[in-house]
């Protein structure tokens, strides 16, 4: 069974994904900015942003309501709504979307939830197939440093009390971010990730991205594309 | 095709639920179904009257009526701009958070649960809607296969009766206006309509709706319903060995009868 559906628009679909602090934001925001500057008409979406959903969302998380099962489902209705409303009408207007997460977190995250695999991809099948999709791989303790080192609290569903690991939330965590990382690496072959060394320098990683995008991209923008007709195509290969 | 029928005790379709212990779950699941307007609620509360009346300890409950996404629901359809698939997903949400918290810890306890509309409806409206069938059934394979369905079938020219005397108006979804699938309100509810009708009877035989035809007068479908109802408990007799200890079960009605208070 095929997982997402093939994109037939004229707009492409980069996603990122990777564990919480494995950079994957920082290196998509640089890519948008440069694929603007190039003439391209760039939009993004973010995991879990529908405005729709988002009450819902929200009274679930503050009152702790959600099982595995109806957390799996508001988060793909939230994805559905971006989908329907926001992606594919970009997507056929010829828009460069960047989403910064997509259906692999779902696959990663719901699974280490005790949903069951092949339902949680059966719920994703009405995604578009992604042109790109950026797998940023990093170690889990560099992860955490990132994390753990400078920020706010940690909250209840984001360190995966939820799952029971563990009564100390930064060690529920640690335990849930490590089982995510091995959902993610059992998916990167099936995927078909394109796999960024998440440990290299910020301006190592996004060359390599840069170099991806323009071998996939091929030797004009895709037919449709918006934006200034006076930026020629050879500005993305410079 | 799988049958779905088999019954009792109570399972799922396709996939079972994180942590739920499917032999645990005591009481009856009866569910009645059929488009809008065909009259399920008026019998559904006649039902949980005489349910009753005969000792039994009855949950009720429908559509949209989660804690979680029953707020989200209404008020993301006031504003017209909920895709299809948006909504199918979200009715599905409320549907596994009313299975997971209410349902489910209620057929523990024993209750009778009786359901106005099931997943069959969530799953009409989106093969209506042009949905990928499979899609559909396989992501309501958690729901648990019920003890027994009714379909309350009518033609839509028996609907539009109901909806111009009973609710003096026609609704926006219910008349699929959102896809547009008429010039104008009244030709679109005729075309969403005839299409749910035909979805349900497509329904009917894999997921064993018992068809009661529900042009007959609401006497009559009650009469018919009761007779049938009465059935399903002598399906099942007290002899059926329970797993749990009495003991272990006792804390857990009490737990329930708070779930069940709230919803009224």
């Amino acid at each position: 069974m095929q997982t997402f559906m093939p994109n037939r628009c004229p707009g492409r679909l980069i996603v990122v994904e990777g564990i919480d602090g494995s950079g994957k934001s920082t290196q998509v925001s640089l890519l948008a900015q440069w694929l603007r500057l190039r003439g391209y008409a760039v939009a993004f979406s973010e995991w879990n942003s529908s405005p729709l959903v988002r009450e819902t969302t929200r009274r679930g998380k503050k009152k702790a309501m959600f099982t595995p099962t109806t957390f799996s489902l508001i988060h793909a209705t939230d994805f559905a709504d971006r989908m329907e409303r926001y992606i594919v009408p970009l997507l056929q207007a010829g828009a460069v979307v960047c989403a910064d997460r997509y259906a692999y977190t779902a696959f990663a995250r719901d699974v280490v939830r005790g949903v069951d695999r092949a339902w949680v991809r059966n719920l994703y099948r009405f995604a578009l197939k992604p042109s790109l999709a950026f797998y940023f791989k990093v170690p889990l303790e560099v992860a955490l440093g990132r994390i753990l080192g400078g920020r706010a609290a940690l909250k209840y569903y984001e360190a995966g009390m939820d799952v029971g690991l563990s009564r100390n939330i930064e060690e529920s965590f640690r335990l849930f971010q490590g089982r995510i990382l091995a959902e993610y690496e059992s998916m990167i072959e099936e995927m078909g990730f394109h796999v960024i060394d998440a440990t290299k320098s910020i301006e190592a990683q996004q060359r390599e991205m840069r170099r991806i995008v323009r071998a996939q991209f091929g030797p004009g923008r895709p037919a449709g594309v918006l934006g200034t007709p006076e930026v020629s195509v050879a500005r993305l290969h410079a | 095709m799988q049958d779905y029928t088999r019954r009792p005790p109570l399972s799922y379709y396709q996939t079972p639920l994180p942590d739920v212990d499917y032999s645990e779950l005591q009481g009856k699941l009866i569910v009645i179904e059929g488009p809008d307007a065909v009259g399920r609620s008026t019998q559904v509360r006649g039902l949980k009257l005489w349910l009753e009346e005969l000792g039994h300890a009855v949950l009720d409950t429908g559509m949209a009526r989660s804690a979680l996404a029953g707020k989200g629901i209404k008020e993301a359809k006031q504003g017209n701009t909920l895709g299809p698939r948006t909504m199918t997903l979200f009715y599905t949400t409320d549907f596994a958070d009313r299975l997971e918290n209410e349902i489910i810890p209620a057929l523990r306890a024993g209750f009778v649960v009786l359901m106005d509309r099931y997943i069959y409806s969530i799953m009409a409206r989106a093969i209506a809607r042009g949905e990928n069938r499979a899609w559909i059934e396989r992501l309501a394979g958690f729901a648990l296969v019920p003890h027994a369905v009714y379909y309350l079938r009518a033609e839509v020219k028996d609907l539009i009766t109901r909806v111009v005397v009973g609710k003096g108006a026609f609704d926006y979804w219910e008349s699929g206006l959102d896809l547009g699938f008429g010039p104008e309100m009244y030709t679109s509810f005729l075309r969403y309509q005839a299409r749910l009708i035909r979805v349900f009877d497509q329904l009917a035989v894999p997921y064993g709706f018992q068809v009661v035809d529900a042009t007959q007068s609401a006497d009559q479908v009650f009469h018919e319903l009761k007779t049938s109802i009465a059935t399903v408990f002598e399906a099942q007799p007290e002899a059926t060995p329970k797993k749990a200890p009495a003991a272990s079960k006792a804390p857990r009605v009490r737990r329930q009868v708070n779930v069940v208070a709230s919803i009224d």
